[in-house]
């Protein structure tokens, strides 16, 4: 609690401006504090991510009592860093491409499964932490490292636990899936898709088999085309900002640009039917046609350790930006436990790939089969600009990719909806109704 | 003043082994000759050439004007035809005039001549800060020369490697620059070997052995390090102290041997962190022993700012300390 006046001995935490896992630049105020001099915003002493909020909101302690806990940019005593995101929407690693309709039935008669993303996840999170030196070791001593328990700071592995453990007759990675093991000669050792080995091969699972299959069926029957639009985010990431905190607490979930960027898309498809459409190839009962659909239904492209899921918003188009963050959230939620329905993952007319959650600048993404298009989401870079008239300013801009089918639409149709959603995004903020 | 113990080696200081193993060069080759501002009639700033006038007389104990880059510049010449130039640069914060002579003409004489001519040169000049030197007496310069090749760069951290390095520089058949930290001088006391002895360039040296952290270090610096560790130590922890003694040729064997053993790598150093001798051995090991790493490689080295300051606060704001070095070891022992 820093001294707010040379008389004053204890604060208040008016507001926090920053949640734990929010990311926080040297300088900026990353908490309000009343005394009964002043109220002011307290700047972060250093770059970092909180880690720890100490105090609660209106709580009110002494001066210099530690208040939050904020994991220093660079320190080598931190943690491995969180997912640099904000929400489970951008936390998911960005996949590149959209899944095949999962309503459609796979080779053998079943629906495309999630796969065993939860023991993939898991993985992740245990793998996160883990130095060269302490995978290399592993992989020698064939260890699970997830069965270890680390004696570094954090309770990172290191690479002596691993040596303890190997030692110590470790635990080995786990059981391959069923079907793995079975094609795989006794003795030999096995990669996993979250754990691969130089030299091995993985068996597919069936999710993968799929995605492998429909990726290849799109590219080769879909031309695909590509475009780029650069969308200045400066006011509804303000928007966010304000809202984002309250938002929250009254939902649980928290708000993301990416509902923001949804409302933008479904309004620009409205604009613009026919990138709301599918190509309907020529079959016995007669010639090729477009088929327009009549619904808006927005599958969101979400990356997991071993897969890649697409759940779809239905009737996207009949909710509000507070709806669209709601139906998403439960939607990366259940992605994320693999919990998601085949209902959830049905009927998708249009795909939105957040992919600039790990930094991604542009993308090319593969088209979701059946649909006419897919645009991303790049990550959010603070840029100098020049204006219409000619000054200089820093604004938050944000790519936005986009690719087609282009027997179904063509240039000026898509240049048309970048444009759209350019120009809807831009409009948004800094306030208003959510 | 020098203590004669009885096995055969003398405890001097780092200024006292300069002043000796000059001494020996001058009697034992008569090519030897000394130049630079002061050395002669004044005997060097710190009495280093202290009665060599004297001895050796004028033609091989010269004074020269405030002309940096004509010391170097002659001495290659020296050093081309025949001579064995040790070249004084009064403090290295005045190289800069000569920074032409030495990198333009010295390290690129042997392979401009395709062979035929080689540049057998010592340049000696004391660096560093720590010794309310401000802006004009307390840089440190060899990032400013590493990236030269043909260069060869050392900086002793005690008096038995000032004087087997320092003969090895001036035996050496290319241009050598020897640094010498201005604040060790006095401050560093050590056993050094009675009679001639070489240490071979391009050496490191485990002045403490240990198995939790590699520390790469020279310098005034190295001896905080030894201190830091020696704190760690009485805690229990295992620090490694590598004193690279050679800045150029760099010791990749010692250093790769090292962090192959602990898996931690900490560089200290003086001279400012970017593009600094630290930026160097972090990526060679990142490039060479990365599956060795068990933690990521941290440099603890001078701030990103033109000069320490002449004010206490300052200067102290800019070096840092064993109380710091040993704050850096522990959070990388226990990471």
């Amino acid at each position: 609690m820093p001294q707010l006046g040379e008389t004053v001995t204890e604060g208040t935490v008016a507001q926090w401006l920053k949640s734990v896992g929010d990311s926080v630049d040297k300088y900026e105020d990353f908490v309000e504090v009343s005394t009964d001099k002043v109220n002011a915003g307290v700047p972060s002493p250093v770059t970092g991510t909180i880690r720890e909020l100490l105090v609660k909101e209106g709580e009110t302690v002494a001066t210099g009592t530690p208040i939050a806990v904020i994991d220093e940019v660079g320190a080598a005593s931190a943690p491995a860093p969180a997912p640099p995101a904000t929400s489970a929407a951008a936390a998911a690693p960005a996949p590149r491409a959209a899944q095949p309709s999962p309503s459609a039935p796979s080779p053998n008669g079943s629906p495309a499964p999630a796969a065993s993303a939860v023991s993939e996840l898991e993985l992740e999170g245990a793998l996160r932490g883990a130095s060269p030196a302490v995978r290399r070791l592993a992989r020698e001593h064939r260890i699970d490292i997830r069965a270890i328990k680390g004696s570094g700071s954090n309770g990172r592995v290191t690479a002596d636990d691993v040596l303890a453990a190997a030692r110590t007759g470790a635990p080995t990675p786990h059981a391959p899936a069923a079907a793995a093991a079975a094609t795989v000669p006794p003795g030999t050792r096995t990669s996993t898709y979250a754990q691969p080995i130089p030299g091995t091969s993985i068996s597919l699972v069936q999710a993968r088999k799929i995605i492998a299959e429909r990726m290849v069926e799109s590219k080769h029957t879909a031309p695909h085309a590509w475009s780029m639009v650069q969308i200045d985010v400066t006011n509804v990431w303000k928007w966010r900002a304000r809202e984002k905190d309250r938002f929250e607490r009254e939902t649980g979930y928290k708000l993301t640009l990416l509902p923001f960027f949804i409302r933008a898309v479904v309004e620009s498809l409205a604009a613009f039917p026919l990138m709301n459409a599918r190509f309907v190839p020529a079959t016995a009962g007669g010639p090729p046609s477009i088929y327009v659909n009549d619904e808006v239904n927005i599958g969101i492209a979400i990356g997991l350790p071993a897969n890649l899921v697409v759940p779809v918003v239905r009737g996207a188009d009949k909710l509000s930006i507070k709806g669209l963050a709601v139906k998403g959230g439960e939607l990366i939620d259940r992605a994320r436990k693999n919990k998601l329905g085949v209902d959830d993952l049905a009927g998708g007319t249009f795909t939105v790939n957040n992919n600039g959650a790990n930094g991604s600048w542009a993308s090319a993404p593969i088209i979701n089969g059946g649909q006419a298009g897919i645009v991303t989401m790049e990550t959010v870079l603070k840029t100098v600009v020049v204006r219409d008239d000619d000054s200089l300013a820093i604004r938050s801009m944000m790519n936005s990719c986009l690719s087609l089918d282009h027997r179904v639409v063509d240039g000026y149709v898509a240049s048309g909806f970048l444009a759209e959603l350019k120009r809807r995004l831009e409009a948004m903020g800094p306030q208003g109704d959510l | 003043m020098a203590v004669v113990s009885s096995t055969n080696s003398t405890v001097m200081n780092n200024v006292e082994a300069v002043r000796a193993t000059l001494y020996e060069a001058m009697k034992n080759d008569e090519r030897t000759v000394i130049l630079g501002e002061d050395v002669g009639a004044r005997g060097n700033v710190f009495l280093i050439t202290k009665d060599f006038i004297g001895e050796f007389g004028e033609r091989r104990v010269i004074d020269t004007p405030i002309a940096e880059a004509s010391i170097v510049g002659i001495a290659v010449g020296m050093a081309m035809e025949g001579l064995r130039p040790i070249a004084e640069i009064q403090f290295a914060d005045f190289i800069y005039p000569s920074f032409n002579q030495i990198v333009g003409e010295a390290a690129k004489i042997r392979y401009r001549s395709n062979g035929e001519y080689t540049c057998p040169l010592v340049i000696r000049t004391p660096y560093g800060g720590g010794v309310r030197g401000a802006l004009s007496h307390s840089v440190s310069i060899e990032a400013l020369f590493y990236h030269v090749p043909g260069l060869k760069i050392v900086a002793p951290a005690f008096p038995d490697d000032v004087k087997g390095l320092l003969n090895a520089a001036i035996d050496d058949p290319d241009p050598v620059l020897f640094l010498e930290h201005k604040k060790t001088y006095r401050l560093i006391k050590g056993e050094v070997p009675d009679g001639h002895y070489t240490i071979p360039l391009g050496k490191a040296n485990i002045r403490k052995a240990g198995t939790q952290l590699t520390v790469v270090s020279y310098g005034l610096y190295l001896h905080w390090a030894l201190e830091a560790a020696e704190r760690l130590a009485q805690e229990g922890l295992s620090v490694e102290v590598l004193d690279l003694r050679s800045i150029r040729p760099m010791d990749k064997t010692a250093i790769l041997n090292s962090v192959e053993k602990t898996r931690k790598l900490l560089i200290v150093h003086e001279d400012n962190k970017f593009g600094g001798i630290g930026a160097e051995i972090s990526a060679m090991v990142a490039e060479e022993a990365l599956f060795s790493l068990d933690a990521p490689i941290r440099r603890l080295c001078g701030p990103d700012v033109p000069s320490m300051g002449y004010a206490l606060p300052l200067e102290e704001e800019f070096m840092s300390s064993p109380a710091e070095m040993a704050d850096a070891m522990r959070a990388m022992v226990k990471f």
